[in-house]
């Protein structure tokens, strides 16, 4: 993040003649509306074409890192929360397991399926953000209220599991906070009956609309090549074709016990890759979480939902890189443990921050609204960029 | 399916002898040391490999160990192609750390490193473009430093307050 950079500048090369071009340096952020939290651009553009689009990232750092060094292993949960607060409930979930996975914890079967369930609504509500925002931020304002409409019932029914909305610091080491409250799974199921048939509306309204995909299809081609050279994870990834899923071939928790397809990219409006397929990989998500939904409602088994954990929680010395498939896809936790009752190092890969790193390759040659589409495509949270 | 652990440290034995630290861990965790002036060599190695095919540097990231005197910069590899994992483990010299850039091999590798030298100070050799990332360009020192201290302010704006629940 730099506190230089905001002047105007303009390069005048003459041909020689009287006529000269210029290139216009614009900064975009960082509370441009369309880049999704804080962040910036330094856009340099010959008219409406863009040259590059140089991301500056940092806004949004809080140290979340280094918090983590110094509140202790049950201490940081609410942090998590924090890192990424569109989709919290996977960093609880990932915070919880890595730090399970060294001091050598099970988690009791019901826990896990209650953290499945809360991490699949979690999904549907960071989709509908992404999905909503993405037709707003090109210009289409219906398609958001429809998609926070449907949010609010999914806020409602977390709110009764864990109290909170948003920032839910629901997981806990070794399980959840609470099992599911008396008669919370039929009305899960009611909202699962009465939300499926709307994402065929939404389907209706926006993704096949023409106006719509116009803006998307064949822009900001990613190659499945570029996307791993690029690190590119969950949505994005597989907007490209690649048919990696970390439930899938990395399972943990009780993905293997519940089945689900992986939606890929197939390029059907355009190229395999272009904004069209990672949009549309995130609708296809949001069909998979209800069938996981619905298989984890109809499977839960009755049990304890949290193991017995001390309070002075010590993992012996070693380290862990866990990895959860998180909204924004592969989401990769090193923690590093050194036998006392604060952790070493906390690193946090997420992946906002590797998808905003290739804007400034992707961007080149876009014109500047096209920016705004390829943004919201790639689903970038700024406090998950940051930390 | 992929390579297990042990294989995977095999053939980079194979190839850079002694080089290669022992296997350490075991799964996904498995690791092993490179000596800084090398890693670049080992990661072209394990990216152009056919049976290793490491097309994708899954992390990259930087633990302080000042009773080591040293700041290891730790590579989580990983294979689309084979699918298998495996860790690389390099160790700076805390007064002055430097390690071989790998943002050549993997684009992610850039923002990845310039991460790790904003919050812990390790200068990439052959780094393109080696700024600060999150921080401020004129912040003093490398916060995930174990021995860091917050300045009191920066341009004239405190770090701290005093608790608002003082009587």
């Amino acid at each position: 993040m730099g506190l230089s950079g905001f002047e105007v500048s303009i390069e005048r090369p003459t041909n020689g003649g009287g006529l000269s071009t210029e290139d216009m340096t614009l900064s975009m952020g960082p509370q441009h509306p369309s880049t999704h939290g804080v962040l910036r651009f330094v856009v340099r553009a010959d008219g409406e074409v863009m040259k590059e689009a140089i991301p500056d990232i940092g806004y949004l750092h809080r140290s979340i890192e280094k918090i983590a060094e110094k509140v202790g292993w049950h201490g940081f949960i609410p942090y998590t929360d924090r890192v990424d607060y569109v989709a919290a409930m996977f960093c609880n979930h990932a915070w919880a397991a890595a730090a399970e996975k060294l001091g050598g914890i099970a988690v009791p079967k019901r826990g896990e399926y209650c953290r499945v369930i809360a991490d699949e609504f979690c999904r549907i509500m960071s989709h509908l953000i992404s999905v909503g925002s993405m037709a707003m931020d090109i210009g289409a304002f219906t398609p958001f209220n429809h998609a926070i409409r449907e949010r609010e019932y999914i806020n409602d029914l977390i709110e009764e599991l864990c109290g909170a909305r948003l920032t839910f610091h629901y997981m806990r080491i070794g399980g959840v906070a609470w099992d599911l409250p008396p008669g919370w799974i039929e009305k899960a199921t009611a909202f699962l009956d009465r939300f499926e048939p709307l994402i065929d509306e939404f389907d209706d309204l926006i993704s096949f609309n023409k106006i719509f995909t116009e803006r998307l299809v064949n822009v900001a081609v990613i190659t499945p090549e570029e996307a791993i050279d690029y690190n590119l994870v969950g949505p994005n990834l597989r907007g490209s074709g690649v048919k990696y899923d970390v439930r899938k071939d990395e399972p943990y928790s009780i993905y293997p016990e519940v089945e689900f397809d992986v939606p890929v990219g197939r390029g059907e409006l355009g190229t395999v890759g272009d904004c069209f397929d990672r949009y549309i990989v995130r609708m296809r998500e949001m069909r998979e979480s209800c069938r996981i939904l619905r298989q984890c409602l109809r499977q839960i088994p009755d049990g304890p939902v949290i193991a017995k954990v001390p309070r002075n929680f010590k993992p012996p010395a070693g380290d862990v890189y866990y990895r959860v498939e998180s909204a924004r896809g592969d989401q990769g936790w090193y923690v590093v443990s050194d036998g006392t009752a604060f952790p070493y190092r906390c690193r946090i890969r997420t992946g906002s921050f590797t998808a905003i790193s290739m804007i400034q390759k992707v961007s080149r040659n876009l014109m500047i609204a096209d920016l705004i589409a390829v943004i919201a495509s790639f689903d970038l949270v700024a406090p998950e960029i940051d930390r | 399916m992929g390579l297990d652990a042990a294989a995977i440290h095999s053939a980079l034995r194979a190839r850079f002898g002694a080089a290669i630290g022992d296997l350490v861990g075991a799964g996904t965790n498995a690791s092993a040391m490179v000596p800084p002036d090398q890693i670049h060599a080992v990661c072209a190695f394990a990216k152009s490999d056919p049976a290793l095919a490491f097309d994708c540097c899954s992390n990259l990231s930087g633990v302080d160990y000042p009773k080591q005197s040293a700041i290891q910069v730790v590579y989580h590899l990983f294979s689309y192609q084979h699918r298998h994992h495996f860790v690389l483990k390099v160790n700076a010299v805390r007064d002055d750390p430097v390690a071989e850039s790998v943002s050549d091999l993997w684009s992610t590798a850039d923002w990845l490193e310039r991460e790790v030298f904003d919050l812990l100070g390790v200068r990439f050799t052959g780094h393109p473009d080696l700024r600060r990332i999150l921080m401020p360009e004129d912040w003093p020192g490398h916060p995930l430093r174990k021995d860091f201290v917050e300045p009191e302010e920066y341009h004239g704006i405190p770090t701290s307050r005093e608790s608002l629940l003082k009587a």
